[in-house]
């Protein structure tokens, strides 16, 4: 009987962060010691034995250290992570849970997650509940729902079950990043949203239960822990968990400012660029998401392709979060980095987009999401990790069905582009009356709104309690611009797509009440 | 002379460049050779019989007749408010009539000799996401997790891959019927600690894959009893916990915990999904239930990197709290796949064929060691490299399923119609008789 002794390790990854980091002392040591110097010797060795101790003591300490603190922008109410870091010692002295699992226990108290439990606690109704608090925080859109569920009333049941009402065609074991069928449909469905300026391969889309996990996927593919991505900021909150939480990797924000109308300079690049390598992060490429969020507006031609030239330069990743292409109001155009890459045939292997049905098709319950890559390798990588994220199977076939039929499509995309465009501008007018100015804006489900005015003091501060005297006083729910990392405290995004046209009004008399006060 | 630079290209992750996958395992390379040359009845009658899927398609039947029967399930059921909820509903905490539907499903699987509380039900997108998702929340990169061999080939991939965390085996064998024992918990903790890597838990399956047994009673105390004197986490992979062939011989670690007042229970998780009971594998439906509170906070939280179709979770939750149904539905299946089972031993048995003895699960854990030459690694592959090219089958070889033992081999028999598994085994007979005319000159 032959026993089979193994531990099955794991190939290089973080396993060897500790050993790798010994060999950087280690290998010096070596050569110092093999006699080229005794005052070298004398000082380089107690700083070695020094060194070891602590990391000893770090890697033996039975709580985990939190997470870094980005360097630029003021860390927002993660400055109350201290008071949050729970004791992994549960009742009974329980096994402890990991330094991920702590991470994740600290969020919650952040203004972003905040609000939203406010509004789960409170939610405004009309009719029910008039002085509830009114949801302007979540980037969802409502307004075309009816349109959607119509079609749904007509052809549910056969777009799931088939004619002949089998299971087994939904029921069995698919393949796991996602049926052909759908992936042809969503390309067919991408590149109409972005009105034929390029067209998708449908062999080159990983499907994923949603754009979050996509992006997950990236960033598990992109980089090791410990290295990091550069984002514009501001950027959507829920970005700092997509991109850092399981996979170690860290985001450096690359602020833009008002001044510029928060649009992207290669020189904040090559600062942040540079920054990152003081500190000894490595880089493996740039988050943007086009049409920006919470910002709304659209990266021009000229702007992605000095991404790229910066991305080339440097030989790093490109991703673009293009969820919201489909969402769109104003009369700028929209450049897909599909179509820079297009002629740029060198460069394919760095771009990488990241798109979805929860934003331009109103679903985001069904969990839709795309990886599209021209990375033959990453393409590989993402198929596997698909599994840990697939989508539901009828679900799969109800989207096929709705994805292909173009008239329903093309009706939806055209009128729900109109009833986005009719409530931001009615949105913005309102809010200039109370003398709110909100940074001009092509695309997205919300404003991004200048109320520096009404802070009694000019800083993160001031934001904060800005922000919940809009909450407890006005009793709607926003989100700061310090959730979002902008560097300039004051603005604010205002989602206005979860509400009905007579509810803007009502929106506006609240934040009256601030206003005057 | 110009000198051509070349642009290094640009770098992928370690852990996309790396093999930790497993995909490149005999288990997933007998697939291969099914999707080349699948069996079909009529148009490929000599294909190979693909008998390394452990998938259930016993009891379709029964789904059918339930949808036709209450058509308002595949479409909106509430209507017009019910839709434009469902549609928009992507709360981490699921929907609370689905998770109410999974907790009672969960207790009638176990004969309702547990209670479980929809509250501490996680929903995540199948198994092995809740697989991965625990233990990421359980074990930081560099620690282990102790899993007993053989094991499901997958988890070299779901427990390891993006996790960073390492998998120390712990041996068992043919001697007492693969069954877990102190020792050899012991003997693998002190193996990692030598090592120097942290043990952050202990997962065990329960109905078990490959072995197609479940664990008693007593040997999931001595579980118990070790995870705590390590202070370490259990996981229990119960996804095959409704095919056990009879109810009340499946024993769930929930019961063995309730017995003991659920002292000590914070360390427990138990991970569920409907792709095995009841043949839904591409719904993508799993679950976590965890005693411990921090650890359903922190996977529901985690969990949106997976989330269920809300669709699909309006989809089942009337079909799975309607009790007459599910009722009817667990013992049927039940006795379907003991029935299934009864014929592939009894088949198996004919050709001289040995199985373990076993009580649940898909599939059945063959003994074909008498074949081998040498009790070595390589002539196992070669034996299984033979009955796929050969005999026409894929079944899957014991040391992707990291078995001490060479020769063990896992046989599904679930996936596939009556007449296809009576085909299946005369290829099986006809092979050991060739063998036998040989006289057993065959170098394998």
């Amino acid at each position: 009987m032959t026993q089979t002794e193994e531990t099955t390790t794991t190939g290089g990854g973080r396993g060897g962060g500790g050993a790798k980091t010994a060999m950087r002392v280690i290998v010096p040591l070596q050569g110092v010691v093999q006699g080229r110097g005794g005052l070298v010797l004398g000082s380089i060795i107690p700083c070695a034995l020094f060194y070891f101790l602590q990391f000893y003591l770090k890697r033996h300490r039975s709580e985990p250290d939190p997470e870094p603190t980005p360097p630029d922008p003021p860390a927002g109410l993660h400055r109350v992570q201290s008071r949050l870091v729970l004791s992994p010692r549960g009742s009974g002295g329980a096994a402890h849970v990991s330094g991920r699992a702590n991470s994740v226990a600290r969020q919650a108290d952040t203004p972003y997650y905040v609000g939203l439990k406010r509004v789960s606690e409170d939610p405004y109704d009309v009719e029910s509940s008039p002085d509830g608090v009114i949801q302007l925080g979540l980037a969802e859109n409502k307004l075309s729902l009816d349109l959607v569920q119509k079609w749904l009333a007509a052809n549910a049941r056969e777009s799931i079950l088939g004619r002949d009402l089998s299971i087994s065609g939904i029921a069995t074991y698919q393949p796991l990043d996602g049926l052909m069928e759908l992936k042809v449909a969503v390309a067919g469905f991408m590149s109409q949203i972005m009105e034929k300026t390029v067209s998708f391969n449908p062999s080159q889309i990983v499907l994923t239960a949603g754009a979050t996990p996509a992006i997950e996927m990236l960033s598990f593919c992109l980089a090791d822990a410990g290295n990091a991505f550069l984002v514009p900021s501001p950027y959507y909150p829920d970005l700092d968990r997509d991109v850092k939480w399981r996979t170690g990797v860290e985001i450096i924000p690359v602020p833009c400012r008002s001044a510029d109308n928060f649009s992207l300079s290669t020189t904040a690049l090559d600062q942040a660029f540079n920054q990152a390598k003081k500190r000894g992060l490595k880089v493996r490429g740039v988050i943007i998401s086009n049409p920006s969020n919470p910002v709304g507006n659209l990266f021009n031609r000229e702007t992605l392709y000095n991404l790229l030239d910066f991305a080339r330069e440097k030989n790093i990743h490109i991703i673009s979060n293009e969820i919201l292409a489909g969402s769109t109001h104003g009369s700028e155009e929209f450049v897909s980095m599909a179509e820079i890459i297009d002629s740029e045939d060198f460069d394919r292997n760095r771009v990488h987009i990241v798109y979805g049905l929860s934003k331009d098709l109103t679903l985001p319950g069904f969990r839709v999401g795309v990886v599209y890559t021209f990375n033959e390798n990453v393409l590989v990588a993402a198929k596997k990790m698909a599994r840990f994220s697939s989508v539901s199977a009828p679900t799969q076939r109800l989207l096929i069905s709705m994805l292909s039929d173009a008239k329903f499509i093309q009706n939806f995309i055209k009128t729900n582009r109109e009833r986005l465009r009719r409530m931001y501008i009615e949105f913005v007018d309102g809010l200039k009356q109370l003398g709110i100015d909100c940074m001009k804006s092509s695309g997205g489900f919300y404003c991004w709104a200048d109320m520096s005015r009404l802070l009694r003091s000019y800083s993160e501060k001031g934001e904060l309690e800005l922000w919940d005297k809009l909450l407890n006083v006005a009793k709607i729910n926003v989100t700061p611009g310090s959730s979002c990392h902008c560097i300039e405290p004051g603005w604010f995004r205002l989602c206005f797509t979860t509400l009905e046209k007579n509810d803007i009004p009502i929106v506006i008399e609240r934040i009256r009440k601030v206003t005057e006060s | 002379m110009t000198i051509e630079v070349e642009q290094p290209s640009v770098e992928l992750s370690k852990i996309a460049v790396s093999e930790t996958h497993g995909e490149h395992s005999p288990y997933f390379a007998g697939w291969k050779a099914y999707d080349e040359d699948p069996y079909h009845e009529s148009s490929n009658p000599s294909g190979v019989i693909q008998m390394g899927l452990a998938e259930n398609q016993v009891s379709f039947d029964l789904l059918e007749e339930y949808l036709e029967h209450h058509p308002q399930e595949a479409s909106w059921g509430k209507g017009a408010s019910g839709f434009r909820e469902n549609a928009l509903f992507q709360d981490y905490h699921g929907l609370q009539s689905f998770r109410n539907a999974m907790a009672s499903f969960m207790g009638q699987v176990r004969g309702e000799r547990a209670k479980f509380n929809p509250d501490r039900v996680v929903l995540t997108a199948g198994a092995t996401a809740a697989n991965e998702l625990l233990t990421f929340i359980l074990a930081n990169p560099g620690d282990a997790l102790l899993v007993p061999t053989p094991y499901y080939p997958g988890f070299d991939r779901d427990l390891r891959w993006r996790t960073g965390v390492n998998i120390v085996p712990v041996h068992c064998d043919s001697s007492n019927n693969f069954q877990v024992t102190p020792k050899a918990l012991d003997a693998a903790y002190s193996r990692a600690e030598a090592m120097n890597i942290k043990v952050k838990g202990l997962l065990i399956t329960n109905p078990s894959n490959p072995l197609g047994a479940t664990i008693q009673r007593s040997v999931l105390g001595d579980i118990l009893d070790f995870v705590t004197r390590k202070n370490i986490h259990l996981v229990s992979d119960e996804i095959y916990s409704g095919s056990a062939f009879s109810s009340t011989e499946f024993v769930s670690i929930a019961e063995v915990l309730e017995s003991r007042d659920y002292k000590d229970s914070e360390r427990v998780h138990i991970v569920y999904s409907l792709s095995k009971d009841l043949g839904l594998p591409g719904f993508r439906v799993g679950t976590i239930y965890s005693y411990n509170d921090k650890v359903v906070t922190t996977a529901r939280r985690m969990s949106s990197f997976t989330l269920i179709s809300s669709q699909t979770q309006q989809l089942l939750a009337s079909m799975l709290s309607d009790k007459s149904f599910t009722q009817n539905y667990i013992k049927t299946n039940r006795e379907r796949l003991k029935k299934r089972y009864q014929a592939i031993i009894g088949g198996l048995r004919n050709a001289g064929i040995d199985c373990l003895e076993g009580n649940a699960g898909l599939f059945c854990w063959m003994n074909l060691s008498q074949l081998l030459e040498k009790p070595t690694r390589e002539c196992e592959l070669d034996l299984w490299n033979t009955i796929l090219q050969e005999v026409k089958l894929n079944i899957s070889p014991g040391s992707s399923c990291h078995c001490s033992e060479p020769g063990w081999f896992r046989v599904c028999f679930a996936n596939m119609s009556e007449q296809t598994l009576e085909v299946a085994l005369t290829r099986i007979h006809q092979f050991m008789e060739g063998r036998k005319t040989n006289g057993g000159n065959l170098n394998f």
